[in-house]
């Protein structure tokens, strides 16, 4: 029988297409259970640079478990809920930004005048990480924050002491910036830069402003300002928006201004 | 008759699938910011190559030549979704690096170029080893850019400081220009001269 006729043809793309898809198949599913691990460590270990914990030699699994609580709280009202009453989605461990911001039940869209961070859509709810002392005291709050930058959505966190009112680190965990210029934004030195920075204004309002250049630091609000990188001016903008957008009222604000006014030590 | 140690070897330097026959220049820029990504992606591409020059020879005497290409392309993207899914299991952190790029291996014209140009025409031993040759190929230029780019643009190798930078208190003030995809025409096209000027016989009659 000719290679060309109909019916070898026909047998030939069949036969290629099975075993082609079994092989595929059977990798993407036996590989499946150890990448969704990875991305899990990969999240616990940003969730731990961001809280400035070290988990270096240590199983970081172990020290989220014994360090991190996380809580869910509804952005709008600020009020922790039990995740379980609403969605499996919400609870912490399978918490994804990306997915339950495209549900539409659990996720609300941002109206353009107010979408500085360019996100459109935002879950209603989110997972919050409290940082427990050696006491099981709260010691620092991280926030996941994500908005855009010049040429991709980033994702990270930022952490905050108890009192909610300095900056203890930011760290980003997913972004497509250009590498060596918007990149910088994973430079350590420009993260440490934030450390210590005062987030909030007597009247609870967030004013870190990310410059572009450099901060002068005999000017009396340098506390509360920030290095711009310079070859990444719009992406550094996105940094700036983002935090401004998440640490604001329409985002973490009524979180934050309830936590200051009951306290923080009030048990879930 | 082709010797199999040329078959094997010829494509490093006298026959160069980027330098001489300028294929799959878009992954060479896109992946090869650092030297740890170049290498990952190198053993992508010797993966896939080798595999699919094997695949296609194998059934090269059954394929039906009207849908020759689809066949290959098939075999093509099933090796290199299993590369993408091997890379996001045990190289996870190089795998958020190279992002799309692995899953862009499948457009590289090289390793089609190899199952229509030699695999379907020779036997399975002889299309393994072309496999292997043009991909060390492909990785010689790639480890090549990688090496100088990672270099000049930060000061490091494989991740470890090299030259330490002067945001770090260092010397060295790194040239952005190498970590932007343009540096690495620039390398390849120095690599290409080098090539040429020492064997002559590969430049094209103006």
């Amino acid at each position: 029988m000719s290679s060309d006729s109909t019916k070898k043809t026909i047998q030939v793309a069949l036969g290629v297409c099975l075993v082609c898809s079994i092989l595929v198949s059977t990798a993407a599913v036996s590989l499946n259970a150890i990448q969704n691990e990875n991305r899990q460590v990969d999240k616990i270990k940003n969730i731990l640079a961001a809280g400035g914990i070290d988990y270096q030699n240590k199983n970081p699994q172990e020290i989220y478990n014994e360090k991190i609580k996380p809580v869910t709280i509804e952005l709008e009202s600020g009020e922790i809920i039990n995740p379980e009453e609403k969605s499996e989605l919400l609870k912490p461990k399978n918490f994804d930004i990306k997915k339950v911001s495209n549900i539409p039940e659990l996720s609300t869209s941002i109206p353009a005048s107010e979408d500085i961070a360019g996100i459109k859509r935002k879950p209603e709810y989110m997972t919050v990480y409290k940082v427990l002392d050696e006491n099981n005291n709260v010691n620092k709050y991280i926030f996941p924050v994500h908005g855009k930058g010049l040429w991709s959505t980033m994702y990270g966190f930022i952490s905050l002491d108890k009192e909610l009112k300095t900056v203890e680190g930011i760290t980003f965990y997913e972004h497509g910036e250009t590498p060596g210029l918007g990149g910088e934004i994973d430079n350590p030195t420009w993260k440490e830069s934030w450390q210590g920075k005062r987030a909030f204004n007597e009247n609870g309002e967030y004013i870190i402003d990310v410059l572009k250049g450099k901060v002068d630091q005999s000017n009396p609000n340098s506390d509360h300002q920030i290095d711009g990188l310079s070859g990444s001016t719009l992406t550094t903008r996105g940094v700036d928006y983002t935090m401004k957008y998440w640490l604001g009222e329409n985002g973490y604000g009524p979180f934050i201004e309830k936590v200051r006014k009951e306290g923080s030590d009030e048990e879930i | 008759m082709k010797k199999y140690k040329e078959i094997l070897l010829d494509p490093i330097f006298n026959n160069n699938p980027i330098a001489l026959q300028i294929l799959g220049i878009c992954s060479a820029l896109a992946v090869t910011a650092k030297l740890e990504t170049s290498v990952v992606m190198s053993l992508a591409v010797i993966f896939v190559l080798t595999f699919s020059n094997l695949s296609v020879s194998l059934i090269r005497k059954h394929i039906p030549g009207n849908i020759r290409i689809l066949v290959e392309m098939t075999i093509i993207a099933s090796l290199v979704i299993i590369a993408d899914q091997v890379i996001k299991a045990f190289l996870f952190d190089i795998s958020k690096q190279l992002s799309v790029y692995v899953g862009l291996i499948i457009t590289n014209c090289i390793i089609m170029g190899r199952a229509e140009a030699f695999a379907l025409q020779n036997s399975v031993g002889k299309s393994v080893l072309d496999g292997i040759g043009n991909a060390l190929g492909y990785s010689f230029v790639l480890l090549f850019v990688g090496f100088f780019r990672e270099l000049f643009g930060s000061g490091k190798l494989m991740g470890y400081t090299i030259f330490q930078l002067n945001t770090e208190g260092g010397w060295y003030n790194p040239n952005g220009m190498f970590l932007l995809s343009p540096s690495a025409f620039i390398l390849i096209g120095l690599l290409i001269w080098a090539i040429r000027a020492w064997k002559p016989e590969q430049v094209e009659e103006a």
